[in-house]
């Protein structure tokens, strides 16, 4: 079991009310992969299904970027391991959006 | 006294206006769900404390929110919109099959009878409904896979079911409305569907009066006479007597009848109100004037409104769903712009204020009369 952060988009942190800065903290059993701490996120905060990936497909939405490490994870395997700094949470697991998607 | 609640969802969050009954002091509330889409937002007439708000978002997709306080606190509902079974394609614009893909509720419409239930429509086009307060949504698969709805293409806005009208006097007829597919209507509480787009000429079309393509913009009804339906179509004003299974136009001595929001007057069923736009092209008010017009006999014969209104150097839009009428003696009508105004008239369309002018883009204004 690791303790992982994740660093949050504001939109995305107003809209699961969560109040104690851009990161969470998530307990998620090894292999750590983006699929296994988007689980752990969603059953934390159920508000948040539906804004990182298809509710149904599990696909990452098309405006939304993980990045860790200074690494662009968006289109890896979303089973890959993350990198070794975000298992031992020296850092964090980044979830952006993207700069784009928007009307203005 | 009487008080009214004007809900308006824009661009970048939701905003809600109070006043008394005289209209003429507002309370704003908001931003609500700061930076994101409100398409919509309308309460349930039979626990006006509970409003529901579509909320969406280019980044974070489509949520459900819900109040049952009039919008004091609000809390996520379901937002699991899945098409029944394998959805199917309808016409992409260049012609060729284009699976049906969930983007957001454009509309959402709660029972008249039941505050746990309510529909929303969908684009891709498809109603859903809800029987739990939002807490969960199952489509209504019969329109989606109507015999005409391989046919069925996009508007510029994309293809969305922005009208539901539920029927007062008959709890098993629901109007929608798609762009650009047309009017719709169920007899059975949305299990079958037939096209009510007899007597619509669309002459972008390849045969102008087909029975389905035509650019719905907007539906309205008034209760009392729920057989009469009011249209803003692409262009053309229109209106039918028998639920939609006939259409006439009354455009009239319109200056320009392309248009998106149409309303029907809440005491006089044949007064109705448009917001004439200069064309397909330039979604703007003609010669730089913001009119509402205003027919007292249903139709055909039309009057501008203007006291109060800007009448030079003025180039917003009012979107489909941005007018609202309020149910007070003296029937107040409300719409609201993409330049970010709420405009109100406390006498049926007599006078008009902006009770608020720099909100983000309008999307859409429900009013709320309440005890």
């Amino acid at each position: 079991m690791s303790m992982i952060r994740v660093e949050l988009p504001a939109p995305l942190l107003r809209h699961a009310k969560i109040t104690s800065g851009h990161e969470v903290l998530l307990e998620v059993d090894a292999p750590v992969t983006v699929r296994r701490v988007l689980d752990a996120l969603e059953a934390a905060h159920p508000t948040l299904c539906g804004t990182i990936r298809d509710q149904t497909t599990k696909g990452r939405r098309a405006f939304i970027r993980f990045f860790a490490c200074s690494e662009d994870l968006s289109n890896d395997s979303p089973d890959e391991p993350l990198p070794d700094a975000v298992i031992a949470g020296l850092e964090p697991l980044i979830v952006l959006g993207a700069i784009a998607g928007g009307l203005g | 006294m009487s008080s009214v609640r004007v809900l308006a969802g824009t661009r970048k969050g939701a905003f809600i206006l109070t006043s008394d009954g005289k209209r003429k002091d507002w309370k704003i509330s908001g931003p609500h769900f700061t930076g994101w889409e409100i398409y919509h937002m309308k309460a349930s007439p039979v626990a006006p404390n509970r409003i529901y708000a579509s909320q969406s978002s280019g980044w974070f997709g489509q949520q459900i929110q819900r109040s049952d306080d009039g919008g004091e606190t609000w809390n996520p509902v379901s937002a699991k919109f899945d098409y029944d079974g394998v959805p199917g394609t309808h016409q992409w614009y260049d012609g060729t099959p284009h699976p049906w893909e969930f983007k957001r509720v454009w509309h959402i419409e709660p029972s008249l009878t039941d505050p746990e239930t309510v529909f929303a429509g969908a684009e891709d086009a498809a109603l859903f409904k809800s029987t739990d307060g939002g807490n969960s949504w199952t489509e209504l698969p019969g329109l989606r896979t109507n015999a005409t709805a391989p046919g069925w293409q996009p508007g510029a806005g994309g293809m969305c079911l922005h009208t539901v009208i539920l029927d007062p006097t008959n709890p098993e007829r629901i109007v929608i409305a798609i762009s650009a597919a047309g009017a719709f209507r169920s007899d059975d509480g949305g299990k079958t569907w037939k096209p009510i787009n007899k007597g619509l000429n669309s002459k972008f079309l390849p045969d102008p009066t087909a029975e389905v393509g035509h650019c719905v913009h907007h539906i309205a009804m008034n209760s009392k006479t729920p057989k009469t339906l009011f249209m803003q179509k692409h262009w053309d004003v229109m209106r039918s007597d028998d639920a939609g299974d006939q259409w006439t136009e009354i455009s009239g001595n319109l200056p320009t009848d392309f248009g998106f929001a149409i309303d029907v007057h809440t005491h006089e069923p044949e007064t109705v109100y448009v917001v004439p736009i200069k064309s397909d092209s330039e979604h703007f008010p003609l010669d730089g004037k913001l009119q509402v017009f205003r027919s007292r006999t249903g139709g055909n014969e039309w009057e501008p409104l203007t006291k109060g209104l800007p009448q030079q150097d003025c180039y917003v839009n009012v979107l489909r769903d941005a007018m609202s009428v309020d149910a007070l003696d003296d029937c107040g009508i409300y719409f609201g712009t993409t330049g970010g105004q709420v405009y109100c008239s406390p006498n049926g369309g007599d006078d008009w204020t902006a009770i608020t002018e720099h909100l983000p883009a309008v999307l859409s204004v429900e009013v709320q009369t309440l005890a």
